[in-house]
């Protein structure tokens, strides 16, 4: 019997192959890391003195030291908040006569709540020993209340969402002629409802 | 006939292992693009909270980054388990915050001075009287536009 005593060498020619395919995998499945989070606007240091403001205009939301929330005088969950928010913003309670009248609001136009969206002021204060993660949290359904208000105008007049919009607006890909006819529109839907959100301490007028 | 018949038995030709470097070379391009480069380590910790209405923080050299939590384990004996706010690789007071955004700013570039964020890195777990001690500086120093940095995910799960 005739034995080959050599060892074969192997086949590595298809080495370069299956690097290339793993390199591909790494590139298709890597998403690279940039970090999220919510925007806010601190106020300037030297505010003017603040301006009256009728008591059904402002939302008032505050965290206490137990991380309990409160919305006006009740306790409440975490869950109702953004509710209660958007029949707050979107309640419209001027009437059709007034100058003021928001005309595209859906709410009930009860007189305990906003004006209308241009003038309501939610107001959220937070105790010191409420913690970071509820304070986030209420942040979070504030911004999802607007968000939703806005993306229902964004809809009915643009056909797309507000988010969307303002994606599209950040994104680096998209045309600068497409830019200007976006940014007009996203003024206009941030007029409409804009984030009056204060974090100042408010004194309730009685 | 004969120049046919030189075919040895079940020999392989060797493989040219010439791209190999190439490969690898590649592969290093890869990895060196797609990591970022941690440019300080955390001696706190920082479990951030969740949030669904969030938007991306792109920019990175427009970015001022500002950690707070409570040390970590290896640091709990030294400085306690209160909440500690980290500036660069060390552990800073509150009064610091404001010079510290203003040495920043003043490295950057003139025009992005105007245009600087201040992410905020929060653990879930800190009390707000810290947060709101720094957005007071922050105010100070007209520092006006911040970031809570979260993770992308259900906010109620911040509850627990």
């Amino acid at each position: 019997m005739v034995r080959n005593n050599e060892v074969p060498e192997v086949n590595a020619g298809s080495m370069a192959d299956i690097a290339f395919l793993l390199l591909i995998f790494f590139l298709v499945t890597t998403t690279i890391q940039t970090d999220v989070g919510l925007d806010r606007k601190l106020p300037p240091k030297d505010t003017t003195p603040p301006l009256p403001v009728n008591e059904r205009n402002i939302f008032r939301v505050s965290l206490n030291k137990n991380n309990e929330l409160w919305i006006e005088s009740d306790l409440r969950k975490i869950e109702d908040l953004k509710s209660e928010a958007i029949a707050f913003l979107d309640n419209g309670g001027n009437p059709i006569s007034n100058e003021n009248h928001c005309s595209y609001c859906q709410g009930n136009a009860s007189s305990s709540a906003s004006d209308n969206p241009q003038k309501a002021i939610i107001s959220f204060a937070s105790d010191r020993e409420a913690t970071y993660g509820m304070y986030v949290m209420v942040q979070n359904e504030l911004t999802a209340a607007y968000n939703e208000l806005r993306n229902r105008e964004a809809q009915r007049l643009f056909g797309r969402d507000f988010v969307e919009m303002e994606r599209a607006y950040f994104d680096a890909k998209t045309k600068a002629k497409e830019k200007i006819e976006l940014k007009k529109n996203i003024y206009q839907i941030r007029n409409m409802y804009p984030m009056n959100l204060s974090e100042a301490k408010t004194n309730m007028n009685l | 006939m004969a120049k046919f018949a030189k075919k040895k038995d079940g020999d392989l030709p060797a493989v040219s292992t010439a791209s190999l470097p190439d490969i690898v070379f590649m592969l290093l391009f890869f990895f060196m693009t797609v990591t970022t480069m941690k440019d300080s380590s955390l001696l706190v910790e920082n479990t951030l909270p969740n949030a669904t209405e969030i938007k991306k923080l792109e920019k990175k050299d427009r970015v001022i980054y500002i950690y707070v939590g409570k040390p970590t384990q290896e640091y709990q004996k030294v400085f306690g388990t209160e909440p500690k706010i980290q500036l660069n690789d060390k552990f800073a007071s509150v009064e610091e915050v404001g010079s510290y955004i203003l040495a920043e700013r003043a490295k950057k570039p003139q025009e992005l001075q105007n245009v600087l964020t201040t992410a905020l890195k929060v653990d879930r777990d800190a009390n707000m009287g810290l947060i709101a001690d720094i957005k007071q500086q922050l105010r100070e120093v007209n520092a006006l536009k911040v970031n809570y940095t979260t993770y992308e995910g259900n906010a109620f799960n911040n509850l627990q």
